[in-house]
C-alpha cells in the first residue's frame, strides 16, 4: 500500500551551523570528542585485534538480518522484507568473505621488485550518512569496513529510517565492544537534522564524509570542503541484444528490477531490445508475471509515477509493489503482477518513463539496429545515470566491447542482473559494496565499488632504486696497425663505401678496397667533408637501394661515419622520420620516441675512423645538418652503433698537428666527462680511466712526432675507448658549453672543448650550488673521481683537493704543450662580441642535452660564469685555492 | 637535566592494567604548584577512557598551576596523544 510516510524527505542545501543551539553544539562536540578518542586509541590495534572483532560482528549481523529487515520495512514502508534480509546478509557475509583475508593494518602490500611497501593509516573519524532505500544493510556494511580499517564512525541515518539504523548500529557496536573495540567507536546522531549534518560535515576532526543517499546529501558532502565519498544517482540502461540468452536475460531483469521493489539505484530502468526479438522478449516477460502496458495504460502510468513538474519519479512510488502502483495508476492487472512494462519511443522530457524509477516499472524501447540501440542506451545513461551502472545481455563480444566503450558507467554488468550484479560478489567478482562510486561524471571521487581501501590512507614507503644500467659496444672491434685487413673476414655481395674526397686523394679508399672480399661488388659513394646534410644522406640511400647493398663501409672522420649511420637507418627503415627521431630526451631509458625495429633491408655497417677523437666508429650518435632549417639534428640510439669498428692507426698517421691536438683533447674531454657522469659505472670507468692515461702519455708525442706509430696507435685506441665510455655514460657540461660556443663562433669541436676543460674540472670539483638528481650515485663524488684520475696519472698530492688541483694543472700544461690558445680572447673574439653573444650562448648551452648527465647541475648564471672564465683563460688551479669548499 | 626534587609536586608510576585508576589517583593528589611526573614506562596502550582521564587531569592541573610531565611514553602512545590533541598539553621525557 502506498503511504505518504514513505516519501523520502527532500534534502535541502546545508543550513548554516550557526543556527544550532549551544546545547546541540555541545552534544555534537561530545560525539566528535568520543569518536576522536576512540579513533586515536584504535591506531594501536593490530591486524589480529581487528580481525578478532570483525568476525563476531558479521555473525551478529547475519543473526539479526531478518529482524533488521523487518524494522526497515516497517519504518520506511519501502521494499520487501525477504529482499532486505538478503541485502543484510550480503552486507555481512559477502563483505566479510571479501575483507577477511585482506591486510588493513601496517604493511598491506609489498612490491619488492619496485622497492615499494604500502602501509595503512586509518582515517580517524568518519561521518557517515545512510539512505532510506538500503538503511540497515548500509549500516552493517559500513560498520564492518570501519572496524576492519580501525576507524570510528558517527552515523547520521535518513530521518525516515532512523530507528532501524540506530538498532543496526547498536547491534554492531555492542558486539564490537564485547570483542575489544574501543569505547565510542560507533555513535549515531539522536535525530537527523540538516544543521547537525552541516555542522559535522565541516568539523575539523571529521576525516572523511561517506555519503550514501540522494543527490542533495552527496552534493552537501562534496561541498563541505572535506574529503568525501559519495554516490550519484542512477538510470541504468540495458541493451538486450539479439544473440543473448533470452530466457536468462528476462529472468535476470525481473529478479533485479523487483528486488526490494526496485529500490536499488543500480537496478534496470530502460531495456533497449533488438527489433528481431522484441515481441518474443515481451511475451516472455508477460509469461513470467509482468504486465505489458498498452499505450493508454502507459499514459496513466506516467501520470501516476512521474512528477510532471520536475520530470523525476514520484517519491510515493519508491519501493512500492507493482500491483500497488498499478492500482494507484488505475490499471487493471493480474493479482500477482510483479512488474509493469511500458514502451517508450525516446529518451527525455517528452518520454517521462525514461528517467530513474526506483520501483518495479520498466521502460522498453524497440531498436532497429545495434547503432540505434547503443545511441538510446547512451541517452538513458546521460539522462541522470552517467557514471553509475549499465547492463548488456549479449553473446557477441564485439557488441559488449562497443557498449562498454560508449557507456559511461562505473559498473558495466554483462549477462547478469543490474542491481544484484552491481553489489559485487554474487553474480561476478567485483568488490562487494553498498556504495557505488559514479566517477567525476556522477560528481564522485571514484568509480569503484566503495570498499575497505577507501577507508584507509595508504602510505607508500618507497625505497631507493637504481636505474637499470648497461654497457653496449659494437659486436666486433679490430685495432692496431693493418686492422683493416680484417675486412676479408666479412663476406659481402654488394658493398657501398662511403667516404670523402680527401680519403680518395690520400689513397685510403684504394687501400680499403683491396681488403674487401673479391666476390663483393664495391661502389664508392663520395660525400662532402662536412656535417652530412639530409640531401646527401638520401642520395646515399638511393645508392644503397640501387645496388641492394648488404654492407656499408664508412671511411672517414665523424662526419662520414655519421652520414653512413643515417644512411643505414633510412635504408633499413625507409619510413623512419629523422626529425621525429631527433626529439629531445632526458634519459635514453625513458625516451618518448622509439627507433624502428622492423627492417626492410639488412646491411652491416663497418666504420673505419680516420681521426683520433670523436670515436664515432663505436658510438650510438649521429649528427645531421638540416640545411633547410639551418640547424643540427642529433640522433641517438644504440641501433645506430656500427656493427664493426676498425681502429687502424695507418689512417691517422698523416693527421695535421692542429687536428691531432683538437681531436686528442676531444677524446680527453669524452673520458673526463664520462668518468664523472651520473651514469658512470665500473664498466665505463675502466674505459674512461684508461683513455685518460693514454691521452696524457701519448698525445704530446703524437703531436710532436706525428710519425710515431706507437703514439698514433695508442691515441687511436684512446679515442675509441673513450667513446665506448661516453657511449654508455654520456658526457657533461663541457660539451654543452663547447657545442654552444663552437656553433656561434665557428670553432672546431675539439678546440671549443679544450677552451672549457680546465674550468669545467674546477666547476665539477667544487661543492655544487645545485646537485643533479642521480639515484645511482651515493653522495657527490666528482672531486674524488678526479683525485683518483690524478693518482692514476701519478700527479702526486696528499689530499683530494691537492690531487684535483694537480689534475687541472696537468690538463692546462697538456693544452699548453699542444699550443691550444689559453683563452677565448686569444682566438681574437672581442669582449663586446662575446658579451653580445652571451644570451644566446647561455640559452643554447642550457638547452643542450649534454649537461643532463653532468654530476653538477649548472644554473644558467653558472654557465655564463663559466663562459666568462673561459674567455679570461687558463690558470684555474692557482686561482681557486680550495676547490672542494668553494662553489665555482 | 633532572628536575630539582623540591619542585616535583607528585611522582606516580602508572600501571599497565590500571591506567584510568592511576590517572584518577593522580588527579586526586594534585595540590600545590610545581610539576607532577607520571611514569608511563609500563603502559603499552591507551584506551578512550584513559584519554578522557588524561584530559581531565591536565585540565585540573592547569587550574592549579601544575605542569605534568609524562615519562617513558612509547611512540605508539605518543601518536595516540597527538591524534587526541593532548600531546601539546604535556611535557615528555624518555
Amino acid at each position: 500500500m502506498i503511504t505518504t510516510e514513505a516519501i523520502p524527505r527532500p534534502v535541502r542545501s546545508a543550513a548554516s551551523p550557526e543556527e544550532l543551539s549551544k546545547e546541540r553544539i555541545a552534544y555534537l562536540e561530545g560525539l566528535v570528542l568520543q569518536a576522536r578518542r576512540a579513533a586515536a586509541s584504535f591506531t594501536q590495534y593490530t591486524q589480529e585485534d581487528v580481525d578478532r572483532i570483525v568476525k563476531p560482528m558479521v555473525v551478529a549481523g547475519l543473526e539479526q538480518a531478518q529482524y533488521l529487515a523487518r524494522l526497515a520495512v516497517e519504518e520506511t514502508g519501502l521494499g520487501v522484507l525477504e529482499d532486505k534480509a538478503l541485502k543484510n546478509m550480503v552486507a555481512t557475509e559477502f563483505v566479510y568473505n571479501y575483507v577477511k583475508d585482506k591486510p588493513t593494518v601496517g604493511a598491506i602490500r609489498e612490491f619488492p621488485e619496485r622497492g615499494i611497501v604500502e602501509v595503512a593509516e586509518p582515517i580517524g573519524v568518519i561521518f557517515s550518512l545512510t539512505p532510506i532505500t538500503n538503511p540497515t544493510a548500509t549500516v552493517l556494511f559500513k560498520c564492518i569496513m570501519a572496524i576492519k580499517t580501525r576507524n570510528a564512525v558517527i552515523f547520521s541515518p535518513h530521518p525516515n529510517a532512523w530507528r532501524c539504523c540506530f538498532e543496526a548500529v547498536k547491534i554492531m557496536y555492542e558486539t564490537a565492544l564485547e570483542h575489544g573495540a574501543p569505547e565510542g567507536v560507533f555513535t549515531c546522531l539522536e535525530s537527523h537534522g540538516l544543521q547537525e549534518n552541516a555542522y559535522l560535515m565541516k568539523h575539523k576532526d571529521i576525516g572523511l564524509i561517506d555519503a550514501t543517499g540522494g543527490p542533495g546529501v552527496v552534493k552537501a558532502a562534496y561541498s563541505s570542503g572535506k574529503p568525501a565519498l559519495g554516490v550519484g544517482a542512477g538510470n541504468t540502461p540495458v541493451y538486450l541484444e539479439k544473440t543473448a540468452d533470452l530466457n536468462m536475460a528476462v529472468v535476470d531483469i525481473i529478479t533485479s528490477k523487483t528486488f526490494d521493489n526496485g529500490t536499488i539505484c543500480a537496478s534496470e530502468q530502460t531495456v533497449v531490445i533488438d527489433d528481431e526479438i522484441y515481441d518474443s522478449v515481451l511475451k516472455k516477460f508477460a509469461d513470467l508475471g509482468a504486465h505489458i502496458c498498452d499505450e493508454s495504460e502507459t499514459r496513466l502510468l506516467e501520470r501516476a509515477v512521474i512528477d510532471p513538474q520536475t520530470g523525476f519519479m514520484q517519491p510515493v512510488a519508491v519501493g512500492q509493489k507493482a500491483i500497488d502502483i498499478a492500482h494507484r495508476a488505475g490499471l487493471a492487472v493480474k493479482p500477482h503482477t510483479k512488474l509493469l512494462i511500458a514502451a517508450i519511443q525516446g529518451v527525455g522530457p517528452e518520454h517521462p518513463l525514461s528517467v530513474e524509477k526506483l520501483f518495479p516499472v520498466l521502460a522498453v524501447y524497440r531498436a532497429k539496429s545495434v547503432d540505434e540501440a547503443l545511441k538510446v542506451c547512451v541517452d538513458v545513461n546521460h539522462a541522470g545515470g552517467v557514471g553509475h551502472t549499465a547492463v548488456v545481455f549479449s553473446r557477441n563480444d564485439e557488441v559488449v566491447r562497443r557498449f562498454s566503450e560508449v557507456i559511461n558507467a562505473g559498473r558495466i554488468i554483462v549477462n547478469s542482473p543490474g542491481s544484484i550484479g552491481a553489489f559485487g560478489g554474487v553474480y561476478n567478482d567485483m568488490v562487494p559494496t553498498f556504495s557505488f562510486g559514479c566517477g567525476t561524471a556522477g560528481g564522485n571521487s571514484t568509480t569503484d565499488n566503495v570498499n575497505v581501501y577507501h577507508y584507509l590512507n595508504i602510505k607508500r614507503v618507497a625505497r631507493r632504486t637504481q636505474a637499470h644500467m648497461w654497457f653496449r659496444v659494437p659486436n666486433q672491434i679490430y685495432f692496431n696497425m693493418n686492422a683493416v685487413e680484417n675486412l676479408r673476414r666479412l663476406p659481402s655481395k654488394s658493398t657501398i663505401l662511403v667516404t670523402n674526397p680527401f680519403m680518395e686523394q690520400m689513397g685510403h679508399v684504394d687501400l680499403v678496397r683491396r681488403h674487401i672480399p673479391p666476390d663483393a661488388l664495391v661502389h664508392v659513394c663520395v660525400i662532402p667533408d662536412a656535417e652530412p646534410e639530409v640531401k646527401v644522406v638520401l642520395q646515399g640511400v638511393e645508392a644503397l637501394n640501387y645496388y641492394k647493398a648488404d654492407q656499408i663501409i664508412a671511411l672517414g672522420g665523424g662526419s662520414v661515419i655519421d652520414a653512413a649511420k643515417i644512411m643505414k637507418l633510412k635504408y633499413e627503415s625507409p619510413d623512419a622520420d629523422l626529425e621525429e627521431l631527433a626529439a629531445p630526451f632526458m634519459d635514453i631509458r625513458k625516451r618518448v620516441v622509439e627507433y624502428p625495429t622492423e627492417k626492410v633491408h639488412r646491411a652491416r655497417l663497418i666504420a673505419i675512423s680516420t681521426t683520433s677523437g670523436t670515436g664515432s666508429e663505436v658510438t650510438p650518435f649521429a649528427v645531421l645538418f638540416d640545411k633547410e632549417r639551418s640547424k643540427k639534428v642529433t640522433l641517438a640510439d644504440y641501433s645506430l652503433t656500427p656493427d664493426v669498428a676498425i681502429v687502424d692507426p695507418q689512417f691517422v698517421m698523416s693527421m695535421p698537428k692542429t687536428l691531432t691536438a683538437d681531436t686528442g683533447i676531444d677524446c680527453l674531454t669524452h673520458a673526463l666527462e664520462a668518468a664523472v657522469s651520473i651514469y658512470a659505472s665500473p664498466y665505463t670507468d675502466s674505459n674512461a680511466m684508461q683513455a685518460i692515461r693514454l691521452v696524457f702519455k701519448y698525445l704530446p708525442i703524437a703531436y710532436e712526432h706525428p710519425n710515431d706509430e706507437e703514439a698514433r696507435s695508442m691515441m687511436h685506441n684512446a679515442a675509441c675507448i673513450a667513446a665506448i665510455a661516453f657511449s654508455n655514460a654520456a658526457v657533461g657540461v663541457n660539451h654543452a658549453l663547447a657545442h654552444a660556443f663552437g656553433a656561434r663562433f665557428h670553432v672546431s669541436h675539439g678546440r671549443a672543448n679544450a677552451l672549457m676543460l680546465p674550468h669545467v674540472l674546477a666547476f665539477n670539483a667544487s661543492v655544487p650550488s645545485k646537485f643533479m638528481p642521480s639515484p645511482n650515485q651515493r653522495g657527490y663524488i666528482a672531486h674524488k673521481k678526479y683525485a683518483t684520475i690524478a693518482e692514476l696519472l701519478a700527479l702526486g698530492g696528499n689530499t683530494v683537493d691537492e690531487k684535483v688541483k694537480r689534475l687541472i694543472a696537468a690538463t692546462e700544461q697538456l693544452l699548453d704543450k699542444l699550443s691550444i690558445p689559453r683563452s677565448i680572447a686569444d682566438l681574437g673574439i672581442s669582449r663586446q662580441q662575446f658579451e653580445a653573444a652571451m644570451p644566446d650562448l647561455a640559452k643554447n648551452a642550457f638547452d643542450d642535452p649534454s649537461w643532463r648527465s653532468n654530476p653538477r647541475m649548472p644554473l644558467v648564471s653558472e654557465l655564463v660564469e663559466l663562459f666568462w672564465i673561459a674567455y679570461q683563460g687558463r690558470g684555474v688551479a692557482e686561482a681557486v685555492p680550495d676547490l672542494h669548499q668553494q662553489p665555482a | 637535566m633532572d628536575v630539582p626534587m623540591s619542585t616535583i609536586a607528585m611522582f606516580l608510576r602508572i600501571e599497565r592494567e590500571r591506567v584510568s585508576e592511576g590517572l584518577r589517583e593522580a588527579q586526586a593528589r594534585l595540590n600545590g604548584s610545581g610539576e607532577a611526573v607520571l611514569d608511563f614506562a609500563s603502559v603499552l596502550r591507551l584506551g578512550p577512557k584513559d584519554l578522557a582521564g588524561l584530559e581531565a587531569l591536565v585540565n585540573v592541573a592547569g587550574e592549579r598551576g601544575v605542569k605534568i610531565e609524562l615519562r617513558g611514553v612509547n611512540v605508539g602512545i605518543y601518536k595516540v596523544l597527538k591524534l587526541a590533541r593532548l600531546a601539546s598539553r604535556f611535557s615528555f621525557r624518555a
